[in-house]
Order: C-alpha cells, then structure tokens, then sequence
C-alpha cells in the first residue's frame, strides 16, 4: 500500500512543487496519475521511488516510511518498486537477458534464480524470442516491454510507469497499457504517470489529477481536454 | 558476499579495466613509475644504513698514550676508557706492536725496517656503539687524563650519514608526494568507468542494490590496477637493483661500497610494493566513486 499524508515538496531553489498532498493506493489498485507539465507528477514519482526527501509530511511505501527512512532501508524499499522510464534507460552493450540479469544480480540473485526468473518474465510481456538481441536491434515498443520486464524481474509489489507510451505510437500505446493491465490483474499495484486523455479514456480505471501541486481530482474514468470526466 | 556475485564483481572489474584500456595503462604505468622511484630510493637509505653498520663494525678510532707515560701507567688507563660513553671495546696496543704492525704493512721499505719503537707511542683502539657519536667519544677520550690524542675517521662516517639522511629524507617526500599523486591517477582513470556507466549505477540505485554492490567491481578495478602496477614495478625494481649490483661489482672506484644482496631484501620490498599498490588502486576507486553514491 502507498500511502501520502500532507506531503509538502518544496526544491532548494524555492520551488514548491507539491502542497498539501494525501493520497491512499491499495494493494493492487491501477491507477493514472494525470496533470498538465508542472503539475508535480515527476516530483510524486521521486518521493516514491526515495529519490527526494519530502518537505513535510508522512510517506508510506508497502510498509517503509519514506519520510525518514534510513540508507540502509532505501535499497530494500526500492525493491518493491519496479520503475519505467519514457525512455526505457535499457543498457545498449547488453542484451535483452543481461538487461534483466544486472538488475537481478544488483539484488542478489544467483544465476540459478535468473536462468528460471528470466524466461518467464520475457514471455510475460512476449519477448521469449528477442532474449539474446541488442536493445538497438529492437523496435520502440519492444524495448518499452524490455523495460516492463526489468521493471517486473525483481517481482516488486508495486510498478510506477512514468508516461511510458511517450515513445511509442497509438497502436503500441494501447498494447502496453494493456499489458500493463494483464500485470495488475496478476496482483501487482500499477501507477502509470501519463498525460494522453485517449489512453486514460479507454480503461475505466482510478484517475487522480494533480496541477500546481495539489490533487484536483480524484475518481474513476476517463480525462478529457484536461478536465476530469468523473464517474465516482 | 556471494561466490557467483565474487565472480561478477572480478568480472565487471577487469572488464571495466578494458574498457578503457588507455586510461588502464596510464594508471598502471603512473603506479609502476611511483613505486620504483620510491623503492629505488628505499633501497638506497637501506644500503646506506648497512655500510654504516658495517662501518660501526669495523670503525675504531686511536687514542694515543702520553709518550712520558711508561707501559705500564698507559695500560692503567683502559679501565678509564672503558668507562667513556659509546665505547663498545678497547684494545691496547704497545709501541713495540704498533711498529711491528707498521714495519709488516712497509715490508717493501727497507728504511723504515731498523725503526726504534719508541719513537711511536703506545696506543688504545677504541670501537665505538654509535658511529654518529664519533666525535662526542672522540672529545670525551681526549679529556682522559694521559691521553695525548685520539684519531677518527669522522668524515668517511659523516658522509655515510649525511647519504642516509639525504636518502631518507628524500624517499619520505617523494613517498608522499608520489602516493598523492598515484591516487588521483587511479580516481580518475575510475571516474571516467563510472562517467561511461552512471546510466548503470542509476538503474542499479533504482531497483535497489545496495551501495556496496554497486562499489564492489570499482573497487575490484582499482584493486587490479594497484596489483598489476605493484607486480611490475617490482620486476622491474628486481632487474634494476640486480644492475646496479653489478655495475658496483665490476667498479674499481665502487668496489669498497657492499651491496645488500636483493636476496635479503626481495620480501619486505614485494610487501612493500603489494601494499602500496592496493592501497593506492582501491583508495582512488573509493574516492572516485563516493560521489555517485550520494543520490
């Protein structure tokens, strides 16, 4: 579970990217985390990910208090994490396996775990032929499932998507963000940052909408022209 | 520590290595420059310390008898001379030795064969503890009542000190300086494997490896280029040493100095070299990396 409780951010240089937010995610639980740029959306993605410390306020991240959580907690918290990026930061010199195999390793797995664990995942998002190819050797798509598999190797309770379709066009938008329902629906808890109304219209989901720091809107539906068609 | 994740971090270290193979030389190369000049100078201050070993071994100094003392009233005096500080042993010697020594070592004169000895004066031979108190001992002798005077060989000892000290010196400025100076080499050669995988080091941070983890195949790095920089230097420390030795060997003008033989010394000089070739490699990929474990 996720759990913010008036989360203030404000930046060295004075900005105040965040005010006043509280926002409960449930175990399981997709959701869209909508907003015009600038909004906050990457500064809610850097206090999940313990990137940033928050100005005031409490964070929960599935059982860690982000808030003041130790350096020795912060590896441990970020392995419950899974994170995709817009764009994908795969590592080029490796394959599409190694790619899933350093991350494995940077958590200290053992090669035995990866030969079983490395597989499934690459067919989880249908990448079991692509295992030994070079990221440049693969469409944008692709490598944004490459992504999705590294995100997912580690098994983490919780995967945070920011504006992961950025890259990609409609149709490969809508197969990821598909995708990305078929690992919710396997129990994970997804949160996709994006700002394509279309997208977020096409899946009756849980849609919070943030600008200038603070949630605006908080329910179940589509976005539209900016505003929230609320449903809840 | 795993064994598979010992086997990755060695791997990612020599890779890392290779990957800059350029910068790898150079760190190498500065490591093997540091050490031999600071070993060369070590071994010369421990060259130099061992002729002055030797010298205090070998060194005496005369304290001649009063000539209106008798025999008998000069040889009273040893207890005495024995009593001075730094006086380690005292022979007396008689005028009629002392000319017997001298008539042997002019066998070939004839003239000086029919000497009366008593134009020599008897004689103590003083060896001393410590040869750079020569000329403490030497004053402190000449206060002995009876004692007419005393030769010392004081400049042969203070020019050996004078080298030591020079040695010394010289070996402890440049160890620091050189240290300094290797250090930076290696934090750079690894600042730039880390510039070149900070995308890595991120994604790693971001999935949660924990610090050491990500330190490890730096470290590994740094390690093998000390250790590689150690090895060589040594060799060539080794084959350098072996030359001189040779060269002083076969020298006319070189031939009163003793070398150490490398043989004595290979052991503490690798010790040496390994030590401060590791210390060297993983103090500069500590330092280097320390600044993309800050996030």
């Amino acid at each position: 579970m996720i759990r913010l409780k008036d989360v203030e951010m404000e930046y060295d240089n004075g900005t105040q990217a965040i005010r006043g937010i509280t926002l409960t995610i449930e175990d399981g639980e997709f959701l869209f985390l909508v907003g015009p740029s600038g909004a906050g959306k990457s500064t809610i993605i850097k206090l999940l990910t313990g990137e940033v410390e928050p100005s005031c306020g409490r964070i929960m991240i599935n059982g860690f208090s982000v808030s003041n959580i130790t350096d020795k907690q912060l590896p441990i918290m970020r392995r419950t994490v899974g994170v995709i990026f817009q764009d994908f930061r795969l590592i080029e010199k490796k394959t599409v396996y190694d790619n899933l195999a350093f991350v494995m390793r940077a958590v200290g797995a053992g090669e035995k775990e990866l030969r079983k664990r490395i597989p499934y995942v690459l067919k989880l998002v249908g990448l079991e032929e692509k295992a030994t190819h070079y990221p440049t050797e693969l469409s944008g798509g692709e490598q944004q499932r490459v992504a999705i598999a590294r995100a997912l190797v580690n098994n983490p309770t919780t995967i945070i998507a920011d504006e992961p379709t950025g890259n990609l066009d409609p149709e490969r938008s809508l197969e990821l963000m598909r995708l990305l329902v078929k690992i919710n629906s396997l129990g994970t808890t997804v949160v996709v940052v994006t700002h394509e109304k279309d997208l977020v219209d096409r899946f009756e989901k849980r849609v919070v909408t943030i600008d200038g720091g603070r949630i605006i809107n908080d329910s179940v539906g589509g976005y539209v022209g900016g505003h929230i068609h609320g449903k809840a | 520590m795993g064994k598979h994740n010992f086997r990755y971090f060695f791997r990612e270290g020599i890779s890392n290595m290779f990957s800059h193979g350029f910068m790898s030389f150079a760190a190498i190369g500065i490591t093997v420059a540091c050490l031999l000049i600071m070993g060369t100078f070590t071994l010369v201050a421990v060259n130099a310390n061992q002729q002055l070993k030797d010298m205090e071994k070998d060194n005496e100094m005369l304290a001649y008898v009063d000539e209106s003392y008798t025999t008998e009233q000069a040889r009273m005096l040893q207890k005495e001379i024995e009593a001075q500080p730094n006086v380690a042993s005292v022979t007396f010697i008689t005028r009629e030795e002392a000319m017997k020594e001298f008539q042997e070592k002019y066998a070939d004169e004839t003239l000086f064969q029919d000497l009366d000895p008593q134009i020599l004066r008897d004689r103590y031979a003083v060896k001393t503890v410590n040869i750079q108190l020569t000329g403490e001992t030497k004053e402190a002798l000449e206060k002995v009542k009876g004692i007419a005077s005393v030769t010392a060989y004081e400049e042969i000892s203070d020019g050996l000190i004078t080298v030591r000290n020079i040695a010394t010196v010289v070996c402890m400025t440049l160890i620091v300086i050189l240290l300094v100076v290797s250090v930076f080499i290696i934090s750079n050669t690894i600042k730039l494997t880390t510039f070149d995988r900070r995308e890595e080091i991120a994604i790693m941070r971001m999935v949660g490896a924990t610090n050491s983890f990500i330190r490890w195949p730096f470290v590994y790095e740094g390690f093998m280029l000390g250790f590689t920089g150690a090895v060589i230097a040594f060799l060539l420390q080794w084959a350098l040493y072996e030359a001189v030795t040779r060269g002083v060997e076969s020298s006319d003008t070189l031939q009163l100095i003793s070398v150490v033989n490398f043989g004595q010394l290979w052991v503490p000089v690798a010790a040496t070299f390994l030590i401060a070739g590791v210390v060297i490699g993983v103090g500069g990929s500590l330092s280097a990396i320390r600044r993309f474990l800050q996030v």
